[in-house]
Protein backbone atom coordinates (compact mmCIF):
# COMPACT_ATOMS: atom_id res chain seq x y z
CA UNK A 1 0.00 0.00 0.00
CA UNK A 2 1.47 3.26 -1.05
CA UNK A 3 1.90 5.91 1.47
CA UNK A 4 -1.16 8.08 1.57
CA UNK A 5 -0.03 11.62 1.45
CA UNK A 6 -2.71 14.10 2.47
CA UNK A 7 -2.54 16.97 0.09
CA UNK A 8 -3.14 20.27 1.77
CA UNK A 9 -5.73 22.22 -0.10
CA UNK A 10 -5.16 25.86 -0.67
CA UNK A 11 -7.90 28.22 0.49
CA UNK A 12 -7.24 30.75 -2.24
CA UNK A 13 -9.14 30.24 -5.42
CA UNK A 14 -8.31 31.46 -8.83
CA UNK A 15 -10.12 34.74 -9.33
CA UNK A 16 -9.21 35.20 -12.98
CA UNK A 17 -12.35 33.60 -14.37
CA UNK A 18 -14.61 35.53 -12.06
CA UNK A 19 -12.81 38.70 -12.95
CA UNK A 20 -13.31 37.99 -16.64
CA UNK A 21 -17.03 37.47 -16.20
CA UNK A 22 -17.52 40.53 -14.05
CA UNK A 23 -15.69 42.77 -16.46
CA UNK A 24 -17.67 41.38 -19.35
CA UNK A 25 -20.88 42.28 -17.53
CA UNK A 26 -19.46 45.64 -16.55
CA UNK A 27 -18.65 46.44 -20.17
CA UNK A 28 -22.14 45.39 -21.23
CA UNK A 29 -23.89 47.57 -18.70
CA UNK A 30 -21.63 50.49 -19.40
CA UNK A 31 -22.41 50.33 -23.09
CA UNK A 32 -26.09 49.69 -22.51
CA UNK A 33 -26.42 52.76 -20.30
CA UNK A 34 -27.48 55.72 -22.31
CA UNK A 35 -26.71 58.98 -20.66
CA UNK A 36 -29.47 61.43 -21.17
CA UNK A 37 -28.81 64.90 -22.52
CA UNK A 38 -28.99 67.54 -19.80
CA UNK A 39 -32.50 68.03 -18.49
CA UNK A 40 -33.44 71.64 -18.90
CA UNK A 41 -36.58 71.34 -16.89
CA UNK A 42 -37.51 69.23 -13.92
CA UNK A 43 -41.01 67.94 -13.38
CA UNK A 44 -42.59 65.70 -10.80
CA UNK A 45 -44.76 63.24 -12.67
CA UNK A 46 -48.04 62.05 -11.16
CA UNK A 47 -48.53 58.42 -10.25
CA UNK A 48 -50.72 55.87 -11.97
CA UNK A 49 -51.26 52.14 -12.02
CA UNK A 50 -50.31 51.93 -15.67
CA UNK A 51 -47.41 49.57 -16.24
CA UNK A 52 -46.67 50.31 -19.88
CA UNK A 53 -43.09 51.41 -20.21
CA UNK A 54 -42.16 54.52 -22.09
CA UNK A 55 -40.69 54.05 -25.54
CA UNK A 56 -37.08 55.15 -25.78
CA UNK A 57 -36.93 55.88 -29.46
CA UNK A 58 -39.30 57.56 -31.90
CA UNK A 59 -40.76 59.90 -29.35
CA UNK A 60 -41.67 63.55 -29.21
CA UNK A 61 -41.77 64.67 -25.62
CA UNK A 62 -43.78 67.70 -24.60
CA UNK A 63 -42.94 68.77 -21.09
CA UNK A 64 -45.16 71.11 -19.11
CA UNK A 65 -43.59 72.33 -15.92
CA UNK A 66 -45.39 73.59 -12.83
CA UNK A 67 -45.39 77.20 -14.06
CA UNK A 68 -47.08 76.15 -17.28
CA UNK A 69 -44.01 76.51 -19.47
CA UNK A 70 -43.99 74.14 -22.42
CA UNK A 71 -40.84 72.41 -23.67
CA UNK A 72 -40.39 70.26 -26.74
CA UNK A 73 -37.89 67.51 -27.34
CA UNK A 74 -37.26 64.72 -29.83
CA UNK A 75 -34.97 61.76 -29.54
CA UNK A 76 -32.00 60.99 -31.75
CA UNK A 77 -29.38 63.51 -32.82
CA UNK A 78 -29.84 63.02 -36.60
CA UNK A 79 -33.60 63.53 -36.20
CA UNK A 80 -33.05 66.66 -34.16
CA UNK A 81 -30.63 67.97 -36.73
CA UNK A 82 -33.21 67.42 -39.47
CA UNK A 83 -35.88 69.06 -37.33
CA UNK A 84 -33.88 72.21 -36.66
CA UNK A 85 -32.80 72.42 -40.30
CA UNK A 86 -36.42 72.22 -41.42
CA UNK A 87 -37.46 74.86 -38.93
CA UNK A 88 -34.54 77.08 -39.80
CA UNK A 89 -35.35 76.96 -43.51
CA UNK A 90 -39.02 77.47 -42.99
CA UNK A 91 -39.01 80.22 -40.39
CA UNK A 92 -35.86 82.02 -41.69
CA UNK A 93 -34.22 81.95 -38.29
CA UNK A 94 -30.72 82.35 -39.71
CA UNK A 95 -29.12 79.72 -37.53
CA UNK A 96 -25.57 78.69 -38.33
CA UNK A 97 -24.08 75.20 -38.20
CA UNK A 98 -22.88 75.55 -34.61
CA UNK A 99 -26.26 76.63 -33.34
CA UNK A 100 -27.95 73.73 -35.09
CA UNK A 101 -25.45 71.30 -33.59
CA UNK A 102 -26.13 72.81 -30.22
CA UNK A 103 -29.80 72.01 -30.71
CA UNK A 104 -29.03 68.43 -31.74
CA UNK A 105 -26.91 67.87 -28.64
CA UNK A 106 -29.03 69.73 -26.14
CA UNK A 107 -32.12 68.70 -24.27
CA UNK A 108 -35.66 70.02 -24.30
CA UNK A 109 -36.17 73.47 -25.80
CA UNK A 110 -38.67 75.90 -24.35
CA UNK A 111 -38.26 79.20 -26.16
CA UNK A 112 -40.28 80.95 -28.86
CA UNK A 113 -38.83 80.82 -32.38
CA UNK A 114 -37.53 84.40 -32.22
CA UNK A 115 -35.42 83.62 -29.15
CA UNK A 116 -34.10 80.34 -30.51
CA UNK A 117 -30.90 81.81 -31.95
CA UNK A 118 -30.06 83.53 -28.72
CA UNK A 119 -30.84 80.40 -26.72
CA UNK A 120 -28.74 78.11 -28.89
CA UNK A 121 -25.76 80.44 -28.56
CA UNK A 122 -25.75 79.73 -24.85
CA UNK A 123 -23.21 77.00 -24.03
CA UNK A 124 -24.84 73.59 -23.44
CA UNK A 125 -24.08 73.52 -19.74
CA UNK A 126 -25.63 76.94 -19.15
CA UNK A 127 -28.88 76.34 -21.02
CA UNK A 128 -30.51 75.27 -17.79
CA UNK A 129 -29.93 78.76 -16.43
CA UNK A 130 -31.42 80.40 -19.51
CA UNK A 131 -34.77 81.83 -18.54
CA UNK A 132 -36.91 79.89 -20.99
CA UNK A 133 -40.36 81.42 -21.25
CA UNK A 134 -41.78 78.22 -22.72
CA UNK A 135 -43.06 77.55 -26.21
CA UNK A 136 -46.11 79.71 -26.92
CA UNK A 137 -49.24 77.61 -27.08
CA UNK A 138 -52.90 78.39 -27.48
CA UNK A 139 -56.18 76.52 -27.77
CA UNK A 140 -56.67 77.80 -31.31
CA UNK A 141 -54.40 76.94 -34.20
CA UNK A 142 -53.12 80.41 -34.93
CA UNK A 143 -49.65 81.36 -36.08
CA UNK A 144 -48.85 82.19 -32.49
CA UNK A 145 -49.37 78.57 -31.53
CA UNK A 146 -45.75 77.51 -31.93
CA UNK A 147 -46.17 74.16 -30.23
CA UNK A 148 -48.35 73.13 -33.15
CA UNK A 149 -45.52 74.07 -35.53
CA UNK A 150 -43.00 72.07 -33.51
CA UNK A 151 -45.17 68.98 -33.56
CA UNK A 152 -45.95 69.45 -37.26
CA UNK A 153 -42.24 69.64 -38.12
CA UNK A 154 -41.60 66.70 -35.84
CA UNK A 155 -44.19 64.71 -37.77
CA UNK A 156 -42.42 65.55 -41.02
CA UNK A 157 -38.95 64.47 -39.90
CA UNK A 158 -40.19 61.38 -38.10
CA UNK A 159 -43.71 60.26 -39.04
CA UNK A 160 -43.45 57.30 -36.68
CA UNK A 161 -42.83 59.37 -33.56
CA UNK A 162 -45.22 58.95 -30.66
CA UNK A 163 -46.35 61.91 -28.66
CA UNK A 164 -45.50 61.81 -25.01
CA UNK A 165 -46.70 64.42 -22.55
CA UNK A 166 -44.83 64.88 -19.35
CA UNK A 167 -46.67 67.16 -17.01
CA UNK A 168 -45.91 68.31 -13.51
CA UNK A 169 -48.37 67.33 -10.78
CA UNK A 170 -49.22 70.93 -10.00
CA UNK A 171 -49.64 72.25 -13.55
CA UNK A 172 -52.94 74.10 -13.79
CA UNK A 173 -55.63 72.72 -16.05
CA UNK A 174 -55.89 75.67 -18.50
CA UNK A 175 -52.34 75.04 -19.68
CA UNK A 176 -52.98 71.30 -20.02
CA UNK A 177 -56.12 72.09 -21.96
CA UNK A 178 -54.18 74.31 -24.36
CA UNK A 179 -51.68 71.54 -25.07
CA UNK A 180 -54.36 68.87 -25.42
CA UNK A 181 -56.47 70.92 -27.79
CA UNK A 182 -53.42 71.82 -29.87
CA UNK A 183 -52.62 68.17 -30.31
CA UNK A 184 -56.13 66.90 -30.92
CA UNK A 185 -55.97 67.93 -34.52
CA UNK A 186 -56.24 66.10 -37.79
CA UNK A 187 -53.22 67.75 -39.36
CA UNK A 188 -50.70 66.44 -36.85
CA UNK A 189 -52.51 63.24 -35.86
CA UNK A 190 -52.03 64.04 -32.23
CA UNK A 191 -55.23 62.62 -30.80
CA UNK A 192 -53.38 59.62 -29.45
CA UNK A 193 -50.71 60.36 -26.93
CA UNK A 194 -49.10 59.04 -23.81
CA UNK A 195 -48.90 60.66 -20.41
CA UNK A 196 -45.77 59.99 -18.45
CA UNK A 197 -46.47 58.75 -14.96
CA UNK A 198 -44.53 57.04 -12.26
CA UNK A 199 -45.46 53.79 -10.60
CA UNK A 200 -48.13 53.62 -7.94
CA UNK A 201 -48.47 50.53 -5.84
CA UNK A 202 -51.62 49.09 -4.37
CA UNK A 203 -54.51 49.74 -6.69
CA UNK A 204 -54.99 47.17 -9.37
CA UNK A 205 -57.39 47.42 -12.28
CA UNK A 206 -60.63 45.52 -11.86
CA UNK A 207 -60.51 42.28 -13.75
CA UNK A 208 -63.34 41.63 -16.12
CA UNK A 209 -65.10 38.46 -15.15
CA UNK B 1 8.86 29.82 -29.92
CA UNK B 2 11.77 31.21 -28.17
CA UNK B 3 11.66 30.82 -24.49
CA UNK B 4 12.90 33.24 -22.00
CA UNK B 5 14.68 31.70 -19.11
CA UNK B 6 13.50 33.56 -16.12
CA UNK B 7 14.99 31.28 -13.56
CA UNK B 8 17.95 32.77 -11.84
CA UNK B 9 21.16 30.96 -11.48
CA UNK B 10 20.91 28.57 -8.62
CA UNK B 11 24.59 28.33 -8.06
CA UNK B 12 25.09 31.65 -6.32
CA UNK B 13 25.51 32.37 -2.71
CA UNK B 14 21.94 32.71 -1.35
CA UNK B 15 18.93 30.82 -2.53
CA UNK B 16 16.94 33.41 -4.47
CA UNK B 17 13.20 33.25 -3.96
CA UNK B 18 11.08 32.55 -6.99
CA UNK B 19 8.54 35.30 -7.32
CA UNK B 20 5.00 34.19 -8.06
CA UNK B 21 3.42 35.68 -11.15
CA UNK B 22 -0.03 35.39 -9.67
CA UNK B 23 -1.78 38.52 -8.47
CA UNK B 24 -4.61 38.49 -6.00
CA UNK B 25 -7.59 39.53 -8.09
CA UNK B 26 -10.10 39.75 -5.25
CA UNK B 27 -10.08 43.57 -4.88
CA UNK B 28 -10.41 43.93 -8.63
CA UNK B 29 -13.44 41.64 -8.69
CA UNK B 30 -14.92 43.57 -5.78
CA UNK B 31 -14.55 46.79 -7.65
CA UNK B 32 -15.95 45.33 -10.85
CA UNK B 33 -19.04 44.04 -9.09
CA UNK B 34 -19.58 47.36 -7.39
CA UNK B 35 -19.57 49.08 -10.76
CA UNK B 36 -21.85 46.42 -12.27
CA UNK B 37 -24.34 47.01 -9.49
CA UNK B 38 -24.20 50.74 -10.11
CA UNK B 39 -24.77 50.44 -13.84
CA UNK B 40 -27.49 47.84 -13.41
CA UNK B 41 -29.43 50.06 -11.05
CA UNK B 42 -29.05 53.18 -13.16
CA UNK B 43 -30.12 51.49 -16.39
CA UNK B 44 -33.30 49.85 -15.20
CA UNK B 45 -34.58 52.19 -12.53
CA UNK B 46 -35.21 55.37 -14.46
CA UNK B 47 -37.78 54.18 -16.95
CA UNK B 48 -41.08 55.85 -16.23
CA UNK B 49 -44.48 54.45 -17.11
CA UNK B 50 -46.84 55.92 -19.63
CA UNK B 51 -50.58 56.03 -19.75
CA UNK B 52 -52.25 56.04 -23.11
CA UNK B 53 -55.00 58.49 -23.86
CA UNK B 54 -56.99 59.08 -27.01
CA UNK B 55 -58.46 62.49 -27.57
CA UNK B 56 -61.35 63.03 -29.96
CA UNK B 57 -60.71 65.10 -33.05
CA UNK B 58 -62.79 68.22 -33.30
CA UNK B 59 -65.85 67.19 -35.31
CA UNK B 60 -66.26 68.63 -38.75
CA UNK B 61 -69.52 70.13 -39.92
CA UNK B 62 -70.34 67.27 -42.29
CA UNK B 63 -69.73 64.56 -39.67
CA UNK B 64 -72.81 62.67 -38.48
CA UNK B 65 -74.06 63.62 -35.04
CA UNK B 66 -72.88 61.30 -32.31
CA UNK B 67 -75.62 59.12 -30.82
CA UNK B 68 -77.44 60.40 -27.80
CA UNK B 69 -76.56 58.89 -24.46
CA UNK B 70 -79.25 57.98 -21.97
CA UNK B 71 -78.96 60.26 -18.98
CA UNK B 72 -79.41 57.41 -16.52
CA UNK B 73 -76.09 55.82 -17.33
CA UNK B 74 -74.04 58.98 -17.11
CA UNK B 75 -72.01 60.14 -14.15
CA UNK B 76 -70.45 63.56 -14.37
CA UNK B 77 -67.40 64.32 -12.31
CA UNK B 78 -66.16 67.87 -11.88
CA UNK B 79 -62.60 68.43 -10.72
CA UNK B 80 -62.51 71.47 -8.50
CA UNK B 81 -59.73 73.33 -6.75
CA UNK B 82 -57.70 72.06 -3.80
CA UNK B 83 -58.24 68.44 -4.82
CA UNK B 84 -62.00 68.52 -4.45
CA UNK B 85 -64.30 66.48 -6.65
CA UNK B 86 -67.94 67.20 -7.36
CA UNK B 87 -70.27 64.78 -9.03
CA UNK B 88 -73.84 64.33 -10.16
CA UNK B 89 -75.74 61.66 -11.99
CA UNK B 90 -77.38 62.24 -15.31
CA UNK B 91 -76.79 65.01 -17.80
CA UNK B 92 -78.45 67.99 -16.15
CA UNK B 93 -77.37 69.09 -12.74
CA UNK B 94 -80.07 69.91 -10.24
CA UNK B 95 -77.55 69.66 -7.45
CA UNK B 96 -74.01 68.43 -7.10
CA UNK B 97 -72.41 66.45 -4.34
CA UNK B 98 -68.96 66.93 -2.94
CA UNK B 99 -66.39 64.15 -2.62
CA UNK B 100 -62.67 63.65 -2.51
CA UNK B 101 -60.36 61.41 -4.47
CA UNK B 102 -60.81 58.55 -2.01
CA UNK B 103 -64.62 58.61 -1.91
CA UNK B 104 -65.11 59.02 -5.63
CA UNK B 105 -64.17 55.41 -6.29
CA UNK B 106 -67.15 54.17 -4.33
CA UNK B 107 -69.41 56.59 -6.18
CA UNK B 108 -68.14 55.40 -9.55
CA UNK B 109 -68.36 51.74 -8.61
CA UNK B 110 -71.90 52.19 -7.27
CA UNK B 111 -72.91 53.87 -10.50
CA UNK B 112 -71.27 51.10 -12.50
CA UNK B 113 -73.10 48.45 -10.49
CA UNK B 114 -76.41 50.28 -10.92
CA UNK B 115 -75.97 50.52 -14.69
CA UNK B 116 -74.94 46.88 -14.97
CA UNK B 117 -77.99 45.84 -12.96
CA UNK B 118 -80.22 47.66 -15.41
CA UNK B 119 -81.23 45.18 -18.17
CA UNK B 120 -81.53 48.00 -20.69
CA UNK B 121 -77.83 48.75 -20.55
CA UNK B 122 -75.72 45.88 -19.26
CA UNK B 123 -72.00 45.61 -18.96
CA UNK B 124 -69.51 48.37 -19.80
CA UNK B 125 -72.15 50.92 -20.67
CA UNK B 126 -71.41 53.34 -17.86
CA UNK B 127 -70.35 56.72 -19.14
CA UNK B 128 -68.23 58.98 -17.00
CA UNK B 129 -67.79 62.57 -18.05
CA UNK B 130 -64.78 64.30 -16.56
CA UNK B 131 -64.99 68.05 -16.39
CA UNK B 132 -61.86 69.75 -15.08
CA UNK B 133 -62.31 73.33 -13.92
CA UNK B 134 -59.57 75.89 -14.36
CA UNK B 135 -58.52 75.34 -10.76
CA UNK B 136 -57.84 71.65 -11.27
CA UNK B 137 -54.23 70.58 -11.57
CA UNK B 138 -52.63 67.99 -13.83
CA UNK B 139 -52.42 65.47 -11.00
CA UNK B 140 -56.21 65.56 -10.60
CA UNK B 141 -56.73 64.77 -14.26
CA UNK B 142 -54.25 61.91 -14.26
CA UNK B 143 -55.73 60.58 -11.02
CA UNK B 144 -59.18 60.64 -12.55
CA UNK B 145 -58.04 58.91 -15.75
CA UNK B 146 -56.28 56.39 -13.58
CA UNK B 147 -59.46 55.91 -11.60
CA UNK B 148 -61.21 54.98 -14.85
CA UNK B 149 -58.63 52.23 -15.40
CA UNK B 150 -58.91 51.04 -11.80
CA UNK B 151 -62.70 50.94 -11.81
CA UNK B 152 -62.90 49.44 -15.27
CA UNK B 153 -64.90 52.24 -16.87
CA UNK B 154 -64.63 51.80 -20.62
CA UNK B 155 -66.42 54.94 -21.80
CA UNK B 156 -65.25 58.26 -20.48
CA UNK B 157 -64.66 61.68 -21.92
CA UNK B 158 -63.08 64.95 -20.96
CA UNK B 159 -65.46 67.80 -21.56
CA UNK B 160 -65.22 71.52 -20.75
CA UNK B 161 -67.14 72.57 -17.69
CA UNK B 162 -70.32 74.63 -18.15
CA UNK B 163 -71.27 77.90 -16.51
CA UNK B 164 -74.13 76.30 -14.57
CA UNK B 165 -71.81 73.71 -13.09
CA UNK B 166 -69.23 76.32 -12.16
CA UNK B 167 -71.94 78.27 -10.33
CA UNK B 168 -73.01 75.14 -8.48
CA UNK B 169 -69.42 74.39 -7.51
CA UNK B 170 -68.97 77.97 -6.38
CA UNK B 171 -72.13 77.78 -4.31
CA UNK B 172 -71.00 74.49 -2.83
CA UNK B 173 -67.67 76.01 -1.88
CA UNK B 174 -69.25 78.94 -0.04
CA UNK B 175 -71.63 76.62 1.78
CA UNK B 176 -68.74 74.43 2.85
CA UNK B 177 -67.01 77.49 4.23
CA UNK B 178 -70.11 78.61 6.14
CA UNK B 179 -70.40 75.40 8.09
CA UNK B 180 -67.03 74.67 9.62
CA UNK B 181 -66.62 71.15 10.85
Amino acid sequence: MPKHKMKRKSTTIDMTAMCDVSFLLLTFFMLATKFKPPENVTVVTPTSISDTKIAETNVMVITIDKDGRVFFEMDGQPTKKELITAINDDRKLGLNENEMNSFALGGAVGVPFDQLKNYLNTPLGDQKEYKSPGIPVDTALTDANELFKWVAYGRIVNPEARLVIKGDVSTKYPMINKVFSTLANDKIKGYKFNLVTSMKMGDQPKEDN
Amino acid sequence: MAELDTSQGKGGGGKSKKMSTRVDLTPMVDLAFLLITFFMLTTTMNKPQVMEINMPVKPKAEDPKPPEVEASRVLTVILGKDNTVWYYEGLEAPEIKNANYQDIRKVILDKKAAVEANPAFGKDKTVVIIKPTDDAIYKNIVDMLDEMAIDGIKIYAMVPVTKTELDLVGKGNTEANKTPK
